[in-house]
């Protein structure tokens, strides 16, 4: 299962990662072989098997809607990198 | 009494109650020891000694006025992806190098109400990450029993911190081993309990299905006593467990007459040492004098699927979980780029270290269209395989033994620009974490000098038999309360 030089650029794009010519060179030659490691799965017989998402049998655990305690204005701004009346700033999303 | 720092929680708990000695005192010795060798363990990505001293009088106050719990004025070390409000958490990422968070996770919320003491915030791979604490951003952290070797991870300052008296216990947290396999390497006990016996709410998350906080220290007591303050239900993690924490402590010093015991044929695989085997070996003697049941005839065969499984469900998680690093809410933001995205990428690209990238792309791929289906998807049919076949073990069995790593410590370096034998480490580890099962490791003597650890992996919220047959085990073999000398 070997990953080519480009679907790893589209994958580090898709996570919103910046990536060296080095990177990608490294990334590649890694994530081939990780994933012809895992090609063994494939041999297992799956048929009639549900996926499991979550080690336990538990489904939509549901709460009263009440209001409690929550974080001030400032306390939630506290960490960003940047904000402006009372909100986070980031640069133009569109060019 | 000098030395306060080897004593036990529950030793030191019953010094404290007799008023031989204060919490201040305690925790200015394991200060003190911190002082000596922190400079060569590097187990601490930030310590907090003021916050401690602090906390320590307040310890004393409750003993004075007889409201002290067992973990009243103990000296603890908090994974440093537990939040802690006012101080810093990094997740072992530059990413959150300045971030202070404006809350308290739950399980630094218990011990809180129970007085303990935080003397640091431990170190561990970025994001947990890793099986040997050499992906910290922070530096790696060194085995107290051979400098030169790692710890374990990610949870390796954790346990560092507990082998080399740096605190009395302290918590990890475990994905795919993350407290059992650093435990092994360096001598302690670490528990990783039942998928929902523990709240998340607080806890930086890496794969949700699979994360879970558990506590480590130097003997089983300690260990029991720790999941007792820690577990139980919380609203506001949705996958916690309603049903009422038992006492854990009553399953302590019991005999184990008649226990049935399975041993799994496919843990005993070539990559074994030598000196791993002769150790469990010994120890699956010990469980049978000590009147177990000990059947070495339990096959498992999905087993060597789970590592395929782990490195494909918890990447996909990861990449889900890791998205809100923006650059924008909190952490590390670069912000040289014209435009948003530019500023994102390029806070990611400086932020996260390379073995995050690595899990991060991997993820990306297995749940990106035209690969869903043959990864993810695949993945989580086989996580089902491999918990019918712990559920049909359970039917026949009340714990399983397995070794808990298949070597001892390995060099710092020598497995790092290696990602695949670097997850060999958990191979015998993931299983247990992919089933959501409870699971300790504990000493079961040495080999070439250097601690080898014994897994019990039990029944859903069946911590109390898994502790059970340690403490039974623990008192037969003589490996307790180890310090390495350093």
């Amino acid at each position: 299962m070997a990953l080519t030089s480009e679907e790893v650029l589209h994958i580090a794009r898709l996570a919103r990662i910046a990536v060296t010519d080095a990177d990608v060179q490294r990334f590649t030659a890694q994530l081939s072989g990780i994933l012809e490691h895992f090609a063994a799965l494939t041999a297992v017989d799956t048929e009639g098997i549900e996926p499991t998402a979550h080690p336990l049998p538990l489904s939509n655990v549901m709460r009263a809607d009440l209001v409690g305690p929550s974080l001030t204005q400032a306390e939630a701004l506290a960490n960003a990198p940047l904000t402006e009346n009372g909100y986070v700033r980031v640069r133009a999303v569109l060019e | 009494m000098s030395e306060l720092w080897r004593l036990t929680a529950h030793e030191a708990h019953e010094k404290l109650r007799a008023k031989e000695i204060s919490s201040v005192e305690l925790t200015q010795s394991v200060l003190g020891r911190m002082a000596e060798v922190e400079p060569k363990v590097h187990a601490y990505i930030t310590t907090t000694p003021e916050v401690a001293l602090q906390q320590a009088k307040e310890a004393d106050a409750k003993y004075a006025s007889g409201t002290a719990t067992p973990l009243t004025g103990i000296p603890v070390a908090v994974k440093d992806l537990i939040v802690t409000k006012g101080t810093r958490t990094t997740a072992g990422s530059k990413i959150l190098e300045n971030f202070i968070p404006p809350y308290d996770s739950h399980v630094y919320e218990q011990l809180r109400k129970a007085g303990a003491v935080m003397v640091g915030k431990a170190n561990m791979d970025e994001f947990a990450m890793g099986s040997s604490t050499e992906h910290s951003a922070y530096g790696p952290t060194h085995n107290p029993w051979n400098l030169d070797l790692v710890p374990g991870g990610s949870s390796g300052g954790s346990a560092a911190a507990v082998a080399a008296g740096e605190c009395l216990v302290s918590l990890g947290s475990d994905t795919g081993g993350s407290i059992r396999q650093p435990a092994a390497l360096c001598g302690v006990v670490g528990l990783d309990p039942t998928y929902g016996r523990v709240s998340r709410f607080g806890i930086v998350a890496f794969g949700s299905s699979l994360d879970q906080v558990g506590p480590i220290g130097r003997d089983v007591e300690d260990v029991a006593t720790m999941l007792q303050c820690i577990g139980g239900h919380d609203p506001r993690d949705s996958t916690s467990n309603p049903a009422p924490m038992p006492d854990m402590r009553h399953y302590l010093g019991r005999d184990i007459k008649g226990m049935k015991v399975g041993v799994p044929r496919e843990y005993f695989i070539s990559g074994m040492e030598p000196g791993v085997k002769a150790r469990i070996d010994e120890a699956l003697k010990t469980l049978e004098s000590l009147g177990a049941e000990v059947d070495t005839s339990l096959s498992l065969p999905s087993t060597e699927h789970a590592l395929a499984v782990y490195y494909l469900i918890a990447p996909s998680e990861a990449s889900a979980n890791l998205a809100r690093y923006d650059g924008v809410k909190y952490g590390f933001s670069d912000r040289s780029g014209p435009t948003m995205w530019d500023n994102m990428e390029q806070t990611r690209a400086q932020g996260f270290g390379n073995e995050v990238k690595r899990r991060i792309m991997l993820g990306t791929y297995a749940l990106s269209a035209g690969y869903y289906d043959a990864f993810y998807l695949k993945a989580q049919k086989v996580r089902t395989v491999i918990n019918n076949e712990f559920a049909a073990a359970f039917a026949k069995y009340d714990v399983i033994v397995t070794p808990t790593s298949p070597t001892v410590a390995f060099p710092i370096g020598a497995k790092v620009d290696d990602p695949y034998a670097m997850y060999l480490n958990d191979v015998y580890t993931l299983p247990a974490s992919v089933a959501g099962l409870p699971s300790i490791s504990l000493p079961c003597g040495f080999s070439e000098g250097l601690p080898v650890g014994l897994q019990i992996i039990g029944n859903f919220f069946d911590e109390g038999r898994v502790l059970q047959v340690a403490s039974a085990f623990e008192g037969a073999g003589g490996w307790r309360n180890l310090v390495a000398t350093l």
